[in-house]
């Protein structure tokens, strides 16, 4: 199990970068992480002629939290995310859904926007970067532009991005006060990819919910953002009904098949994961605000 | 003896090289050679029109391409049968590269030998092999429909067909006040040890001499297999198993086509040429294990006693049956366990399938067997509504029916008779151990916080230590150090310890002197393998003859040097001395200098035994008539049968009342396999056993589509558990010893996993209320059960039944 | 740029330092650090399993962190520094020929049977520790769970991390 030969070219700028790539076109692939990337060139399931790989590239290493955002860069690796305290305050979501990706092992090392460019729907972080209504940094030789996370995903392993494209940043939106989020998936075992997942997001105010939303890992083919705030908002935490919330959720995702669980079990966990994750989601919107209003 | 080694929990010996990265695994071997790689069938079954190679040739770094057409000799034959049986009426076996027709995806077809490996995958990628599809025949049911052939010779897809049977089963089970039938399934999954298979083959053309290395789990047989097909004189051939990384049954098969492919283009090329397994390789071309379909009827009495036990079962045997039907004929005998039905009629047939082989992985057709009995065993308790632990017992072999004989024949051909065991004894244990009696209101307890918990048990009895033999060469050099020699090979079960731990007690010296190899033909020509938990019961007692040897001719030495009888003599930590008068004694690596008289003088000890160095006695030879020189002695232990370990296990499961997830809460061991060398080192081996025990119970699968494509040929979607999945392990020993060998010793290896299914589908039939009659079995699985029993399609349990009414 | 003498491959130098020592080889780019560590060093401590990230035998440390070697590629690895199971000992400040807490941790609990997988979960938990001194039974488990082990049943593995958390806490590393 031995990857195909390449011509490797190691950029030690975005420009050049981009300039290879403009060259080699549908011959090129991106290499930052590479932990979705090289399981599939050992198996052979990919041979590119050209790998860019952008490790040496400087800048693209840092996360920068703002008022608005968290802005990633493309070589944050999912580890140096998950244990950056400023990001997890400003975007909880992060965290949560970070332990989720695979190993610590594979953390160590994947990049977080290297997964979103992926697009798999079984990635965790796609699904993060569209609940928080985040956005796609992406250069080219023809220049830079910024994709909408609702735009950038177009199917399964296929998001927006030309081939001459690199996602240099993710931005990650953050939440008003007295937002609530969690994350919850459920696996064969520990670490692999999910059956079923969801980030759930809740605002409270005044201890009444006001919005609901929940995206999903492994059950809709490009990651949406689902409104739950018809069966939730108007009521209190402890009273709301998340049994008609989870009903909203079954009749929305689409999941498929596989030789681990059949669609309609993914359905059914669905449903179960949105009943047990949307309270968390509200409770912790209720102590989100309080620390708020404490610390104000 | 000045401190008791035999029974130490002492850490092992081969740690530190293995933590320290010292280990040598096969592919640290041979750097430089060339390396092997393989074309395979994409297909199931297909006609091979045409290859063309054009295309590879041209790859730089490609030393050679062969196909069947270029294999000469016995090597363009077909791969040996290695164990025939009558019933075994269509044996089937394959050929190195196919020539005309594959069999199943991942048969090897073109072998490309280049500077390395990556080079000789970029070579496969060029060649093109043209088939013609056949119809592909996946599974038991597809086997015994026999719509389509695998093999033109296998009518019916039958590779085999057997019919045991003790007593009239059929009119007892007629007869009986109660009778009931199970349909059962098993499904495949794999030995899987996380190091593949390879081999490194290096030709000295000087010396026409051969040497092999493989990660093997049978030196002596791939010596010989390969020197027959490459037409090599024994003694120009030598096997060595380096450090192996895990085996559990898939490299006791032999030769693999790669075992022979290997060392004969190594001759051809006059290259040293290494193959090394890659992990889809291992899913697609080793081997599998576990499928059967089973057909259990059933007849008891009021108290559960089985008066007639009638099983049919159907064993999926893969593409080609090399290894016999040692699998279902284990499954047909061990399915008895600790029981003693009044009669007993056991029919299988083995199935050709497109799929990969099956041939034995830890448990050998046990997991299934014990399936077979402990789900009927449930049943009669349930169907009684009588305690399933009481049912047990009312069918137990009682210690003093010892040895009881089955009227069978084993897998070693010999009479299936159990030496010695105490059941009741075991349960006693275990009962005490998972709380058994505390059950009920552990249940209500969890029940009153909305929890669904079940508790599942399972015996087995496992013939361990199988023949025919094995040897042990034991030698003091004149420095003192212990040379330890058994042919068999070792794949972590810490035999440079435990065989140390014997000689050292068995000889009188500190175990630090004291160094085994094991798996080396030059060392020990004579050997079997590691196979069936025998390396402790066979190796293990054959070392001990053989450092009962050196000690007796020590001590003669010793009582001639001394002047004292030799009655009156011990050795202590390697020093043979005078009871009572310690002043009196002599080294025994003084005694390996007198031992060996000699010309020549090539240090100080050697000295010694130089012929001007002292008196002698001129009227005998420097040798005596009865003697060898060196202080060495070589024994064979060959045991008359098999002898028979056993153990009983109990697991708590929770089910997630929603999502059907199960979480194993508790899982508890009661072992028995006689005297303990290493209690560390046994203990080790039933944790591995219950945490594979545990992968095959709810985890691995091998999922095959219709058209025979293995889905799931990854650690990515073949689920080998992770320490996440594995539960904590709560252990008890028994020690019955075996009075069939000096040490009491019974095998240990495979124990740990035997049960574990058999376990599980009983705990999560308790905590659901209906019966489970598939394993392995997933959370949408169950939950699939679970609306089948809600709609009516399934049975509730009858106790379930009783407490609902 | 040079090519490989038998392949033809064109060649990239690559310099890492490996526990402690700057190493030097050319190789292609395609050139697996598993394979670089294991056939162009010569350190065969480091296995692998499978070759697609998973099973965590060759699990290096690259500047602390343990990363999949099989999921890297040497010329990706130019400049940093690795240490590999072979670099334990004297990471851990153990005198020469001695061995590391968490080596010796791993033999006084009977924590490795075949060994083969054993140097991924030794770099594993070498870092693990770093950062969790002084886990639970739970905790150990939880940090060994992105390894496969088909022998152990991974219970003595929990035990040798617990004990490596001890031996260092003796030894004051």
């Amino acid at each position: 199990m031995k990857p195909s030969p390449f011509e490797y070219h190691a950029p030690r700028s975005i420009d050049a970068a981009v300039a290879v790539l403009a060259e080699v076109g549908h011959d090129g692939k991106v290499l930052a992480g590479g932990q979705s990337l090289i399981p599939i060139l050992n198996m052979r399931l990919a041979s590119p002629a050209h790998l860019v790989d952008i490790n040496r590239v400087s800048g693209l290493d840092t996360v920068e939290v703002t008022a608005e955002h968290v802005r990633i860069g493309a070589l944050v690796r999912h580890a140096q995310l998950e244990h950056h305290d400023g990001a997890y305050a400003a975007q909880p979501l992060l965290r949560q859904a970070l332990l989720n990706v695979a190993h610590p092992v594979i953390r160590n090392r994947g990049t977080t926007v290297g997964s979103i460019a992926h697009a798999d729907p079984s990635g965790e972080m796609p699904s993060v970067l569209v609940l928080t209504a985040g956005v796609v940094e992406a250069t080219s030789v023809r220049g830079t532009r910024e994709i909408p996370a609702a735009e950038f995903f177009l199917g399964p392993l296929e998001s927006c991005l030309a081939e001459d494209e690199v996602a240099t940043a993710v931005r990650f939106g953050r939440f008003s006060p007295g937002t609530g989020t969690a994350f919850q998936e459920i696996a064969r075992r520990h670490g692999d990819y999910a059956l079923a997942g969801m980030a759930a997001v809740v605002t409270v105010r005044d201890g009444v919910i006001t919005e609901a939303g929940a995206s999903f890992v492994s059950l809709t083919a490009t990651p949406d953002i689902l409104d739950l705030s018809a069966a939730l908002a108007g009521a209190t935490p402890e009273d709301a009904d998340y049994a008609a919330a989870a009903a909203l959720v079954r009749d929305h995702v689409d999941p498929d098949a596989d030789i681990h669980a059949s669609a309609e079990y993914r359905r059914m966990l669905a449903g179960a994961i949105a009943e047990r994750l949307l309270p968390v989601a509200a409770r912790r919107g209720i102590r989100q605000r309080s620390e708020q209003e404490a610390t104000a | 003896m000045t401190t008791k080694l035999f029974g130490a929990p002492i850490t092992r010996r081969e740690d530190p090289r293995l933590v320290s990265g010292n280990g040598k695994y096969l592919d640290d071997l041979g750097a430089g050679a060339l390396a092997a790689a393989f074309v395979r069938s994409p297909y199931a079954h297909a006609r091979i029109v045409d290859i063309d190679v054009s295309g590879a040739l041209d790859v730089e770094g490609v030393v050679a391409i062969y196909t069947h057409e270029d294999l000469d000799g016995a090597v363009a034959d077909r791969l040996p049968l290695l164990i025939p049986h009558p019933a075994l009426t269509a044996p089937m076996v394959a050929y190195p590269l196919a020539p005309t027709h594959v069999k199943h995806v991942g048969e090897p077809v073109v072998m490309v030998v280049a500077a390395d490996r990556y080079v000789a995958e970029d070579a496969c990628g060029r060649i093109r092999v043209d088939y013609e599809q056949l119809p592909p025949v996946v599974g038991v049911e597809a086997a015994r429909a026999a719509t389509h052939l695998v093999h033109e010779e296998a009518p019916g897809n039958v590779a085999a067909h057997l019919v045991q049977e003790v007593g009239d089963a059929r009119a007892a089970v007629a007869a009986a006040p109660h009778r009931l039938e199970l349909d059962l399934f098993i499904d495949r999954s794999a030995s899987m040890p996380m190091e593949g298979k390879g081999v490194l083959a290096q030709w000295n053309a000087d010396d026409q001499m051969m040497r092999i290395y493989s990660s093997t789990q049978t030196a002596t047989g791939v010596r010989a297999s390969v020197a027959a097909k490459l037409g090599l004189p024994l003694a120009k051939v030598e096997c060595i198993a380096p450090d192996i990384g895990g085996g559990f049954g898939a490299k006791i098969m032999h030769p693999w086509a790669e075992e022979v492919l290997v060392p004969w283009a190594a001759r051809r090329l006059n290259r040293d040429v290494k193959w090394v397994e890659d992990r889809r390789e291992h899913f697609i071309s080793s081997t599998h294990e576990r499928s059967q379909v089973q057909h259990v009827e059933v007849g008891f009495d009021d108290d559960g006693r089985v008066l007639g036990l009638d099983v049919t079962f159907w064993h999926d045997n893969g593409a080609y049956t090399p290894y016999g039907i040692i699998v279902p004929i284990i499954t047909s005998t061990q399915l008895l366990g600790p029981y003693k039905p009044g009669a007993y009629r056991v029919e299988f047939f083995s199935l050709y399938t497109t799929t990969v082989i099956v041939t034995p992985y830890r448990g050998a057709g046990r997991p299934q067997g014990v399936y077979a009995m402990e789900r009927t065993m449930d049943a009669i308790a349930d169907y009684l509504g009588k305690d399933r632990a009481d049912v047990r017992s009312a069918n137990f072999i009682l210690p003093e029916e010892m040895p009881y004989d089955h009227g069978l024949l084993f897998q070693d051909g010999r009479p299936y008779k159990y030496d010695s065991g105490d059941f009741p004894g075991s349960l006693a244990k275990l009962k005490a151990l998972v709380g058994w009696d505390e059950w009920a209101d552990y249940r209500a307890a969890a029940e009153a916080e909305g929890r669904r918990v079940g508790l599942g048990i399972g015996c087995y009895v496992e013939g361990t230590g199988v023949g025919p033999y094995e040897g042990g060469h034991v030698q003091v050099e004149t420095s003192g150090r212990v040379n330890v020699a058994t042919g068999l090979t070792t794949q972590g079960q810490g035999h440079q310890t435990a065989f140390a731990q014997i000689v050292a007690d068995e000889l009188g010296v500190p175990i630090d002197d004291v160094y085994v190899t094991t798996g080396d033909t030059r060392k020990m020509a004579y050997a079997v393998g590691t196979f069936a938990s025998r390396a402790a019961v066979v190796s293990g007692n054959a070392v001990a003859l053989a450092a009962r040897a050196v000690r007796a001719k020590a001590l003669r030495l010793a009582a001639n040097a001394l002047e004292v009888d030799e009655a009156d003599l011990e050795i202590v930590d390697g020093i043979v001395r005078v009871v009572g008068s310690p002043e009196s004694a002599i080294p025994l690596g003084t005694l390996s200098v007198l031992s060996n008289p000699l010309r020549y003088a090539f240090d100080e000890a050697a000295k010694a035994a130089t012929q001007f160095a002292g008196a002698a006695d001129f009227s005998k030879p420097p040798v005596a008539d009865d003697e060898e020189p060196g202080l060495e002695g070589r024994d064979f232990f060959s045991p008359t049968q098999s002898t028979f370990a056993n153990g009983m296990h109990a697991a708590i499961v929770e089910t997630d009342p929603v999502t059907a997830e199960i979480t194993i809460l508790r899982y508890c061991v009661i072992h028995d396999c006689g005297n303990l060398i290493n209690p560390m080192i046994v203990e080790g081996q039933v944790h591995g056993g219950v945490g594979q025990g545990v992968g095959g119970a709810l985890y691995e699968r091998m999922v095959y589509d219709d058209a025979g494509q293995l889905l799931n040929a990854s650690f990515m979607d073949f689920l080998m558990p992770y320490a996440s999945e594995v539960p904590h392990v709560e252990t008890d020993h028994l020690m019955t010893p075996s009075p069939l060998n000096p040490l009491g010793v019974k095998g240990a290896g495979e124990a740990g996993c035997i049960p574990v299914t058999a376990v599980i589908a009983s705990a999560i039939e308790d905590a659901e209320g209906f019966p489970i009659r598939s394993m392995p079995i997933s959370p949408v699985e169950l939950w699939e059960l679970r609306r089948r029993h809600a709609a009516g399609e399934l049975p509730s349990l009858r106790r379930h039944t009783a407490a609902t009414s | 740029m040079t090519t490989h003498p038998a392949t033809g491959e064109a060649l990239h130098t690559v310099s890492v330092v490996v526990n402690g020592g700057l190493r030097t080889a050319q190789v292609p780019a395609r050139r697996l650090l598993s394979d670089f560590l294991r056939h162009d060093l010569g350190l065969t401590g480091t296995h692998v399993g499978c070759e697609h990230g998973v099973c965590g035998a060759c699990t290096v440390l690259v500047d602390g962190a343990p990363m999949r070697s099989c999921l890297m590629f040497a010329v990706s690895a130019e400049g940093h520094e690795i240490t590999t199971v072979e670099g334990l000992a004297a990471r851990s400040g153990a005198a020469e020929g001695d061995l590391g807490p968490v080596q010796q941790a791993f033999i006084d609990s009977h924590g490795l049977q075949c060994g083969f997988c054993t140097p991924g979960f030794l770099t594993t938990v070498t870092a693990y520790l770093e950062s969790n001194p002084d886990p639970t039974p739970d905790e150990a488990r939880e940090a060994i769970s992105g390894n496969l082990c088909r022998c152990t049943g991974y219970q003595n593995i929990v035990t040798a991390v617990c004990r490596a958390a001890e031996l260092i806490e003796e030894r004051g590393i």
